[in-house]
């Protein structure tokens, strides 16, 4: 295979056009050999370049005075929480994997986004996930389902990291291509990062960690049909997790960054030792000399190209200072961990690739990276004709239901809507003892970082409907939204990564999703102050309906950071006790657009996205900030997905209490109860504080209004009663289980 | 008092043990490294919950055959205090410290959130302080925590008041409805004959915090240091 003849034809079953092929011959001033090209093919590929993606990539904000770590210059991106701690978060996909083999596809995007945040040396306390599968009636969805959900829990709990929020949505769109996309998030000190970099001439690099294996090796179709009939049963297309050895190598790597002999240190995830030695040498000025025959190998009869591409699990590249190797290979030696010296730093941006004394590639490190030699594309987009379709849907041509009970009953058992219990009681969510939502429920997730009067706030959150009806409008939604769970929570949104999931970049109808959700992002990241640290992109997610290959709608999902500087802040969704008043912070709307009560109810699929207005939406969260810090609330629940019954029932359900409200004749009666217009969040206020309340959004410059009081158990709306809050509970928190039969 | 925190490779849950026991009850804690033989004095060793040596075999099957745990196994038939917390229940049933073994959850699939437990009896330093009446909120997180004896086993445990904890509802009420896993007579945790080594699968060290809005398990520990002070106190008078 190494001395397989390059030609144009082999460098475009590797996945590289002619135009980038001769580029590389331009670089090396020659045609490559197998190896090289492999090399290119790879680091060239969209998951490592962003080609496609970057120029765009490049317009949002990344700046502010809280980031420590420019965005996609380190592993993770990392923000300053004050007091000399730093927290380093990060979102990735895992999408195409997990349709292959959903099990091992989710546990081992778990592994890598933990990785990519103890490699700088950050402690990951928590962990979010935002998964989306086709319908639930298909078999097909339940057995990605639970493969998704195992394999996230058995990894994540087995490495020991809660997972303290999430998000699970359902649409035909995802049926053959789920998306898994995992965050995690760690605390460090300030001073304690580890940086991805290579330098220092002579200084050692290692390779740490779990030995390489075929696994995950790019182009495996291609090599399967090369090499022998039979090898095809020795590549796996998706790598294999074990925690186990994960955990080892996160001790290990804390332990390590102590002893001070650390230079810098990345993972290998996507692209293997190629692509941490290039990014690391391009990062640093310099370049490296490795051998590969050192590697510590778990099969025979590699090739150097399989070596240098293996996505093999839970490694590590570091370079140590020279003189130090004795202190490095003790803490590795406690841990019972591979530890081995493969090469060296080299001044000169090269990198060198030998087993014993022959040598495989010899390539301009520089060359192969996103912002050095990696081509960047434009890509034409052009606005799908739907987008003018859906903009011409008009409330008045929906008739509205006479028995709105009915609705709630269906509502509530809808899997968009439901409790997800059945998934996250399969996950540890409380490893850690630092996850203050668990008897506190709230819009995001509260970890405490001890030791301190601070708290962290996360969520993730993307609505992926109203982003295919609108992507500008949608994406805003989706960072508002994230900001007023945090706001709801009592936090101070800071920071977001992103994790940009949509179809093939080539359909100008697709790139214009992607353009437009970026622009959106943009200008919502702009107005809260939460810069982008960085991300992920997943493009060519497709899945086929009806023998028609569609896009999945583009789903730029969005993990935000908020701190809660003062832990006595915190704020709970649940209501606290009967008679306490219940009043709405923003205006109710006669607006269903995009709502799950339109789609499930009407079967309604074309329409514009919900009610949405960002200066508005700010100041209103701004108002809710300030409703916490003065103590005039006792809840804060946002309104989402079903509208301001479904907020009131979960503001209901964890001390079992019910509601009874009042609508607005100025809005339609299923607008007002289950219309998803943004820019609202339901608060409860005890009656001893309503006229303190009550006096201070009088001076506010935002909409409020009451609608009535918390009760012990019956829910009414309008004196009509709509049942009682446990029957209801029931429904709510059973029907996803019940799907499965397995509780 | 003296804690020993064992920590085998893949414990997830030492540090947050070692937290509870130093920064909430105040007590000196050292850490008890699987490859040590040493028990640095201590006056109870505390195994905690993780997935030790990866549990791929069978929960608890290796971390018994690590080198501290020939000691510790000395040191609890000496009659020195050992507690087992989730995987550390695991690791003491295979290591024969306590009676029955843990099975596979009864819906096979992993499972973690609050649930209540009511104590069996007063008779074991663990529970002595405990109001038999009240159930405590403890956090359970575990793959394999169904607890399986005997009948003849059971038997015998009962009329030595060897059950520690049973699970229950809110209101302290037993019944299958309110068992999360399958457990035989919905036992939560168990202890020796001699009273001196104990395993229970909710964590109690998950509860301790005021900061996380729930204390229950404060009390077991509380208990526990209380009524193993007053032994050796009285010991060495």
């Amino acid at each position: 295979m190494s001395d397989t003849v390059v030609t144009l034809d082999v460098a475009e079953k590797l996945g590289l056009n002619s135009e980038e092929f001769d580029k590389i011959k331009e670089i090396l001033g020659r045609t490559p050999n197998f190896t090289e090209l492999s090399i290119y093919s790879v680091m060239w590929s969209e998951h490592a370049s962003y080609k496609n993606s970057i120029k765009w990539l490049k317009t949002l904000p990344r700046d502010g005075k809280q980031i420590l770590a420019a965005a996609g210059e380190e592993n993770a991106g990392l923000v300053d929480l004050d007091n000399g701690i730093a927290c380093a978060f990060k979102i990735e996909s895992h999408n195409h994997p997990c349709a292959v083999e959903p099990y091992q596809g989710a546990a081992t995007g778990v592994g890598g986004i933990n990785r990519d945040i103890f490699t700088m040396g950050a402690r990951p306390v928590a962990q979010l996930n935002s998964l989306r599968f086709g319908e639930l009636e298909n078999d097909r969805t339940k057995w990605l389902m639970k493969g998704v959900v195992k394999g996230i829990g058995d990894y994540g709990n087995s490495f020991g990291v809660p997972v303290v929020g999430g998000e699970v949505y359902f649409n035909k769109c995802y049926t053959t291509n789920p998306l898994v996309n995992a965050m995690s998030v760690g605390i460090m000190k300030k001073d304690d990062m580890i940086s991805a970099i290579a330098k220092g001439k002579g200084n050692p690099v290692y390779i740490v960690g779990s030995s390489t294996g075929k696994d995950g090796i790019h182009g495996a179709t291609f090599a399967s049909a090369d090499i022998t009939e039979n090898s095809a049963e020795d590549l796996p297309s998706v790598q294999v997790g074990d925690p186990f050895q994960e955990k080892l190598l996160l001790e290990a790597t804390l332990e390590l960054n102590k002893t001070g002999a650390v230079v810098g240190m990345q993972d290998m995830g996507a692209a293997g030792i190629i692509c941490s030695t290039s990014e690391m040498s391009e990062k640093g000025g310099h370049g490296m000399r490795i051998d590969l025959s050192k590697v510590p190998l778990r099969q025979q009869n590699m090739e150097p190209w399989e070596i240098l591409l293996s996505e093999s699990q839970e490694r590590m590249l570091v370079v140590v200072e020279k003189g130090r190797e004795k202190d490095v290979e003790a803490v590795f030696e406690k841990w019972d961990l591979n530890c081995e010296i493969i090469g060296e730093v080299i001044e000169e941006d090269r990198l060198y690739f030998y087993k014993g004394e022959k040598l495989y590639a010899d390539v301009p490190a520089s060359t192969l990276v996103l912002g050095g030699g990696a081509p960047v594309y434009d890509r034409e987009y052009k606005e799908p004709a739907y987008y003018k379709e859906f903009k011409k849907f008009l409330i008045d041509d929906v008739p509205e239901p006479e028995n709105l009970q009915e609705v709630v009953k269906v509502l509530v058992k809808n899997p968009n809507i439901a409790s997800k219990k059945w998934v996250v009681e399969q996950y540890d969510t409380m490893v850690g003892t630092g996850n203050m939502s668990t008897n506190f429920p709230s819009d995001a997730g509260l970890v405490n970082i001890k030791g301190t009067r601070s708290a962290i706030a996360l969520t993730v959150d993307c609505n992926s409907r109203y982003v295919l009806a609108d992507p500008d409008i949608g994406t805003q939604i989706a960072v508002a939204e994230a900001s007023r769970n945090i706001v709801c929570s009592g936090g101070k949104p800071l920071a977001i990564t992103n994790c940009l999931n949509f179809g093939n970049p080539y359909n100008p109808e697709v790139y214009w999703q992607f353009v437009n959700a970026v622009k959106g992002m943009s200008k919502a990241c702009k107005k809260f102050g939460t810069p982008v640290t960085g991300g992920n992109v997943s493009f060519y997610n497709q899945t086929s309906i009806d023998g028609n290959v569609v896009p999945v709608f583009p789903t730029p999902t969005i993990g935000m950071l908020g701190l809660l500087k003062e832990k006595n802040n915190q704020m709970t969704m649940a209501f606290k006790r009967k008679g306490t008043m219940v009043y709405l912070i923003g205006k109710s709307r006669n607006d269903i657009a995009s709502s799950e009560y339109l789609t499930t109810w009407h079967h309604i699929e074309k329409s514009p996205p919900p009610y949405f207005d960002l200066d508005e939406e700010y100041r209103i969260q701004k108002v809710v900030e300030d409703l916490i810090r003065f103590s005039l609330v006792l809840s804060a629940h946002d309104i989402s997905e079903g509208g301001l019954f479904i907020s009131l029932l979960e503001s209901g359900i964890p001390k079992c209490m019910g509601f009874d409200i009042t609508t607005d004749a100025e809005v339609r009666k299923d607008a007002f109860l289950f219309g998803e217009a943004q820019g609202r969040v339901v608060v409860s206020v005890s009656t001893t504080r309503e006229t303190e309340f009550i006096d201070f959004m009088l001076q506010q410059d935002v909409p409020f209004s009451a609608l009535g009081h918390v009760t012990k158990g019956e829910i009414r709306v309008d004196d009509v009663s709509y049942g009682f809050i446990c029957d209801l509970t029931k429904d709510y928190t059973e029907s996803l289980g019940a799907v499965f039969q397995d509780n | 008092m003296k804690f020993g925190v064992v920590v085998f490779p893949g414990s997830n849950c030492d540090h947050d043990t070692v937290y509870t026991l130093r920064e909430i009850l105040d007590q000196e804690v050292v850490e008890l490294w699987h490859k040590d033989t040493d028990l640095q004095d201590v006056d109870m060793i505390i195994l905690p919950g993780g997935f030790s040596y990866g549990d791929y075999l069978r929960s608890g099957a290796i971390a018994r055959y690590s080198p501290i745990m020939g000691k510790v196994i000395e040191f609890a038939e000496r009659g020195g205090y050992v507690l087992g917390i989730c995987n550390g229940f695991q690791i003491l049933c295979e290591a024969g410290l306590l009676p029955g073994a843990l099975l596979h959850n009864q819906n096979q699939k992993f499972i973690c959130k609050n649930i209540y437990i009511l104590p069996d009896n007063n008779e074991a330093p663990v529970n002595r302080l405990l109001d038999k009446e009240k159930p405590l909120k403890i956090p359970i997180a575990h793959g394999e925590g169904r607890y399986f004896a005997s009948p003849e086993t059971l038997s015998m445990m009962r009329q030595n008041n060897q059950i520690l904890f049973r699970y229950c509802n809110d209101s302290g009420e037993i019944s299958e409805q309110y068992n999360p896993n399958g457990s035989v007579e919905n036992i939560a945790g168990v202890c020796n004959e001699t009273k001196n080594v104990f395993g229970m699968m909710p964590h109690p060290e998950r509860a301790a915090d005021d900061e996380l809005g729930n204390t229950d398990g404060r009390l077991i520990l509380e208990s526990l240091i209380k009524i193993i002070l007053e032994k050796k106190i009285s010991y060495y008078n």
